[in-house]
C-alpha cells in the first residue's frame, strides 16, 4: 500500500530542554535567595511549593481533583513532629516516617475514592480528610487545639545541626529539588506514559487492557507520599504540627496554588505556591495590619483575575506563548 | 475447544424498564468475519458493549474461547486477547501516532507501573510500533500528534494500536462510519488483512462492505436476532427485507 503523504505534517512539541533550563534557573535562584529573603520564610514557602507540586502530580497529570490533600500534608506533619519530639528520631528518619505514613494513607484513601468519578471523587476525599481532621482534634496524641509544639529539628545524619535557619533552608531546598526531580521522573516514566494515556482517553486505555483504577491508586499514593514529605519538612521548619495544616482550607489553598501557577506544568505549582505565600507578606509590608484584614478579599480578587486572564496559570500561559512565537 | 470464538446464550440487557437486548444467542465461529447489522435502535451498540464488557448484562452468559467472561471486566477481557475498537475513532489525541501504538505494546509487555525508570526504555518498542504502522500504511506519520491526523488516518492508527495487542479476536464498532469513499475501501482492505488468522465481529451500517467482507451476518431487530446466515441468505429473507428495507433504500449510511 503506497499513499502520498501530505507535505506539512505537524510534529509534536518536545519541551524537555526548556523544562530542564527552567529547573536549573529555579534551583540557582533559590540557592541565592537567602541573601535577600528570610531563610525561615523561604523554607516554609518551599514546603508549600513541594506540597503544590505533589498535588499537581495528581490533578495535573492524572486528572484527579482531590479535595482532601491537607490530610496527607497535615497528617505527615504530626507524624514527623511525633517522631522527632517524642521518639527523638533524627530528622531524616522522621521525614521518612512522615512520607511513608502519607503514602500508605494515600493508597488507602485512593482505593476508596477512585471508585467514583468527578465531583463524587472530590467529595469522598474531602470527607475522609475531614475525618482525619476530627481525629487530630480529638486524639490525645495530637493534643487537640495546641498541636505538637517545640519540635526539635535535630542534627541531619547526626552531624549537621538544623537549628540554624540557614542550614534548615538548604536542607529543605535539597528535599524540594529532589522532590521535583522525583515528580519529573514519575511523569516521564513508563508509568507516567500510562497515566497520560489514561487521562487522554480512559475508555481507550481500558480497551487496551489497562486496569485504570490501579494506575490511579498508585498515582494517588505517590502524590500523597510527596505531600507527606512536604508536610514533614514543614513540621521541622516551623517546629510544630497543628490543626491548620489538616484543615480543609489547606486543601483549597493547594488547589489555588496549582491553578494560579499552571496545572500540569513542572514549575507552575512552585511559582503558584510562592505567589500565594508572598501575597500576605507583601500586603503586610505595604499597608500594615489594617490592610491585611482585606487579605482574603484581595487574594480572591487575584485568583479571579488570574483564572479569567490566564486560564492555564502563570507558567502554563507563558509556556503557551513561548511555543506560539517559536 | 469449541469451534466458536465467542458464544452468548440468553444475553439480555435491560435499562429501567426498557429491554435493549433480549435473549440473544450469538455464536461467532473462529477465524470468520462476522457482521452484526440491523436498523437503527436494534440494539447493536448495546449488544456490542455487552460483548466488550463495557456494559454488564442483566442476564445471560458470554463465553470467549470457552471461558465464561460474563462477569469479567473490560480491561481483563482485553488482556485475554479480545480487543475492541470504538465507533468514534479512539486515539490518544495529544500523543504522537507512534506513542499511541506504543501505549498498547507497553501494556502488553508489562512494566507500565515502573515510575522510577526513564521513559527512554519505551524506545525499545519503536521498531515494533513502526512495523505495525507500516502495515496499516502509516509510515511517515510516526511523529504526528494523533489528534491532528485526518479521520481516515486516525482509524488506521486505531487499528494498528488494536493489533499491537496481538489479539485473538477483534470487535469492531462501525469501523467505516464517517469515512470518505476512498478511505472506506482502504480500511475495509485493512480489516480483511487483519482478520487473517483471527476472528472478527463487526457492527456495521455500510451494507456493501458487510456483503463483501463478512462470512456470516446476524441481523438484529428490537434487541432480538431476526436472521442469520451469509449475505445472500440474509438478504433474501423476507422478514429481514420487511424490517430492513427502508434502511437499505436510504443511501444515508453509506
Amino acid at each position: 500500500m503506497t499513499h502520498a503523504l501530505p507535505s506539512s505534517q505537524p510534529t509534536a512539541a518536545r519541551p524537555k530542554p526548556a523544562e530542564f533550563l527552567a529547573f536549573a534557573v529555579l534551583a540557582a535562584l533559590l540557592a541565592v535567595a537567602p541573601l535577600a529573603i528570610y531563610p525561615f520564610f523561604l523554607a516554609t514557602a518551599l514546603c508549600f511549593a513541594l506540597f503544590a507540586a505533589a498535588f499537581n502530580l495528581l490533578v495535573g497529570y492524572s486528572g484527579l481533583l482531590s479535595f482532601g490533600h491537607a490530610l496527607f500534608f497535615g497528617g505527615a506533619a504530626y507524624v514527623a513532629a511525633q517522631a522527632a519530639k517524642v521518639w527523638a528520631w533524627p530528622p531524616e528518619l522522621a521525614l521518612i516516617a512522615a512520607t511513608a505514613f502519607a503514602g500508605a494513607l494515600g493508597l488507602g484513601v485512593g482505593a476508596l475514592s477512585i471508585r467514583r468519578q468527578g465531583i463524587y471523587f472530590s467529595m469522598i476525599t474531602l470527607a475522609l480528610a475531614q475525618m482525619g481532621y476530627f481525629l487530630a482534634l480529638q486524639a490525645p496524641l495530637t493534643h487537640g487545639e495546641d498541636g505538637i509544639q517545640g519540635v526539635p529539628r535535630g542534627k541531619l545524619l547526626g552531624l549537621l545541626p538544623l537549628s540554624d535557619d540557614r542550614a534548615m533552608y538548604y536542607f529543605v531546598l535539597a528535599l524540594f529539588l529532589a522532590g521535583l526531580l522525583a515528580i519529573h521522573r514519575i511523569v516521564h516514566s513508563p508509568f507516567g506514559a500510562a497515566l497520560k494515556a489514561i487521562r487522554e482517553n480512559e475508555s481507550r486505555a481500558i480497551s487496551l487492557g489497562y486496569s485504570v483504577d490501579a494506575y490511579k491508586r498508585v498515582a494517588f499514593g505517590l502524590s500523597a507520599a510527596l505531600a507527606g514529605l512536604a508536610g514533614g519538612a514543614k513540621a521541622l521548619v516551623t517546629q510544630s504540627a497543628t490543626l491548620t495544616d489538616m484543615h480543609w482550607t489547606m486543601s483549597g489553598e493547594v488547589i489555588l496554588m496549582v491553578l494560579l501557577g499552571g496545572m500540569g506544568t513542572m514549575t507552575g505549582p512552585v511559582i503558584g505556591a510562592i505567589f500565594v505565600m508572598a501575597i500576605p507578606e507583601v500586603l503586610n509590608r505595604i499597608g500594615g495590619p489594617n490592610f491585611s484584614q482585606w487579605m482574603t478579599v484581595i487574594q480572591g480578587a487575584i485568583f479571579v483575575i488570574c483564572v479569567l486572564a490566564f486560564r492555564r496559570g502563570l507558567i502554563g500561559e507563558l509556556a503557551a506563548r513561548a511555543r506560539r512565537t517559536l | 475447544m469449541t469451534v466458536y470464538a465467542l458464544e452468548t446464550s440468553g444475553l439480555t440487557k435491560q435499562f429501567a424498564g426498557f429491554t435493549a437486548v433480549s435473549d440473544v444467542g450469538l455464536r461467532v465461529r473462529r477465524h470468520t468475519i462476522h457482521g452484526l447489522i440491523g436498523p437503527n435502535g436494534a440494539g447493536k451498540s448495546t449488544c456490542f458493549n455487552l460483548l466488550t464488557k463495557f456494559l454488564a448484562p442483566t442476564r445471560g452468559t458470554i463465553l470467549y474461547e470457552g471461558a465464561d467472561i460474563s462477569r469479567a471486566g473490560p480491561a481483563e477481557v482485553a488482556r485475554m486477547g479480545l480487543a475492541r475498537s470504538f465507533q468514534i475513532s479512539a486515539v490518544f489525541p495529544h500523543l504522537t501516532a507512534l506513542e499511541n501504538v506504543r501505549a498498547a505494546l507497553q501494556r502488553r509487555r508489562g512494566e507500565s507501573f515502573d515510575f522510577w525508570r526513564s521513559d527512554r526504555i519505551l524506545k525499545r518498542y519503536d521498531a515494533d510500533a513502526r512495523a505495525l504502522m507500516a502495515e496499516v500504511g502509516l509510515t511517515g506519520w510516526e511523529e504526528t500528534l494523533a489528534g491532528e491526523m485526518p479521520y481516515g488516518r486516525k482509524r488506521a492508527l486505531e487499528l494498528a494500536t488494536t493489533l499491537a495487542l496481538a489479539p485473538k479476536m477483534l470487535l469492531l464498532d462501525e469501523p467505516l462510519a464517517g469515512l470518505g469513499q476512498e478511505d472506506v475501501g482502504r480500511i475495509a482492505a485493512l480489516i480483511k488483512r487483519a482478520a487473517e488468522g483471527r476472528t472478527v465481529l463487526m457492527v456495521e451500517h455500510n451494507l456493501n462492505v458487510v456483503a463483501s467482507l463478512c462470512d456470516v451476518i446476524t441481523v438484529l431487530t428490537r434487541g432480538k436476532i431476526l436472521a442469520e446466515g451469509d449475505y445472500a441468505a440474509v438478504s433474501a429473507n423476507p422478514a429481514v427485507q420487511q424490517a430492513y428495507l427502508g434502511e437499505m433504500a436510504e443511501p444515508a449510511h453509506v
